[in-house]
């Protein structure tokens, strides 16, 4: 019986502890997720700006012809860069991100074309190195606050394959997985192509209002041919920051939900470690009330 | 007549504000925008300094601040003089120690006769909008 007791207390023990480690993941999660949403929207107007340029230079020149955008005739290998975290604690957020990653690859391989992988973050290096799956490239230390610096870094490595020819280990396309940041309750893995860019014809109004007839300095094709790199890391790099606002808040609901479990384990455990001391009690009581009436019995029958 | 300016880099809006004009350099040459200027879309040239002039009269030695850019690019339209740079800093705001000793070691690397590299266009640009003359 008191073994019982000790057991439970000690289980009481564990999980408080447990209940206090992830509670202090969550508040800190909660800390930085508005730094991180911060950095999201700071990087709006640059990848905006950058946009509208990229526009006002396709819409003015009529037959645009830049590898960036051309249409691979017969596509024989894929780049997938893949963004996952350093750290676990986060809940599904890896999980997610590596069957999207699953599903393109499946996709791919329909087509007939080769995925080649470049991985960001520790979780999915090591989930890559478990399952024996070969990379191309891996980065990682900066899934949590990514800078620029490193959008530059894996847009460099993806454009070299990307200049070369399939036979030499290049790729025709380049698509990203990452986490999409919807709200703090949502964020929903998802797939992206952004090499071959499409270009949209249409007829509508830009929302910025009609598109002003630039002078290109020094020529179109020059200015796009500057631009498109410059596009292409500023999507990495928005995909890069809004993976990092994702992590901290799937880690931060994933951990919530973490602490609430661990608090109704205590309640249940208290519970039974209270009424494992009462069953205690009570039959220390009854063992008392048996001896003093066979106390009394044995002293009733000598008299 | 004034523009208004804005400079941005991938993190945010550096710096936004009114100027009389703006020069920078593109891979054309040296360009300056006025007021009512006809839009224009340029790439800016590596390593380059774009100095933005006050709305006061004056010249740059008196109002005005320079800034160093790293690579990208500058659109004119509607007295709106938007910079982007994938790296940019003000001239003020340079640490000029620190980039004269990592240019040195870039220098020191580089054998003779070589093009210099984005980082040293970069660094010399820095320390131009911090007020060297070299």
């Amino acid at each position: 019986m008191a073994g019982q007791l000790r057991a439970i207390r000690q289980r009481i023990r564990g999980v408080q502890s447990i209940a206090k480690i992830t509670r202090a993941q969550e508040l800190i999660a909660a800390s930085r997720i508005i730094k991180a949403q911060q950095r999201v929207r700071d990087a709006g107007p640059y990848a905006r700006e950058l946009t509208q340029a990229v526009e006002a230079v396709v819409s003015q020149s009529a037959n645009i012809d830049h590898p960036l955008v051309r249409e691979p005739e017969n596509p024989q290998r894929a780049a997938i860069l893949i963004l996952s975290s350093d750290r676990g604690f986060a809940g599904g957020y890896n999980s997610n991100v590596m069957r999207e990653a699953q599903g393109l690859r499946a996709r791919l391989r329909e087509r007939g074309v080769e995925p080649v992988t470049y991985v960001s973050g520790t979780k999915g290096i090591t989930w890559h190195r478990f399952r024996g799956v070969e990379t191309a490239g891996s980065w990682h230390g900066f899934s949590e606050a990514p800078r620029h610096e490193n959008a530059e870094e894996i847009t460099q490595t993806l454009f070299e394959a990307f200049n070369r020819t399939a036979e030499d280990g290049g790729v025709d396309e380049i698509h990203i997985v990452y986490t999409e940041f919807v709200s703090m309750l949502t964020q929903n893995a998802a797939v992206h192509r952004i090499i071959p860019l499409v270009i949209e014809e249409t007829t509508e109004e830009p929302v910025s209002g009609p598109i002003p007839l630039y002078e290109f300095e020094p020529s179109p094709q020059a200015v796009l041919d500057a631009l498109l790199p410059w596009y292409v890391e500023s999507r990495i790099y928005q995909a890069l920051l809004e993976a990092a606002a994702s992590e901290i808040a799937s880690r931060r609901r994933a951990m919530k939900s973490a602490t609430d479990n661990a608090n109704d384990l205590l309640e249940e455990f208290t519970r039974e470690a209270n009424k494992a001391r009462q069953a205690e009690i009570t039959q220390e009581i009854s063992e008392i009330v048996g001896g003093a009436d066979a106390l009394a019995e044995s002293v009733a029958g000598k008299e | 007549m004034t523009v208004q300016v804005e400079l941005v880099v991938p993190d945010g809006q550096v710096w936004s504000g009114n100027a009389r004009m703006v020069i920078a350099k593109t891979l054309d040459g040296d360009i300056g925008i006025l007021g009512s200027h006809p839009p224009v879309l340029g790439i800016l040239a590596e390593g380059s300094v774009v100095e933005i002039l006050d709305p006061e009269e004056g010249s740059s030695a008196q109002g005005g601040m320079r800034i160093a850019v790293r690579s990208g690019f500058l659109s004119v339209h509607d007295d709106r003089v938007s910079i982007l740079a994938r790296d940019a800093e003000i001239g003020s705001q340079v640490d000029r120690a620190t980039v004269q000793s990592r240019l040195d070691a870039a220098l020191g690397e580089m054998g003779p006769g070589e093009e210099e590299p984005a980082e040293v266009k970069y660094s010399r640009a820095l320390l131009r909008a911090a007020g060297d003359r070299s």
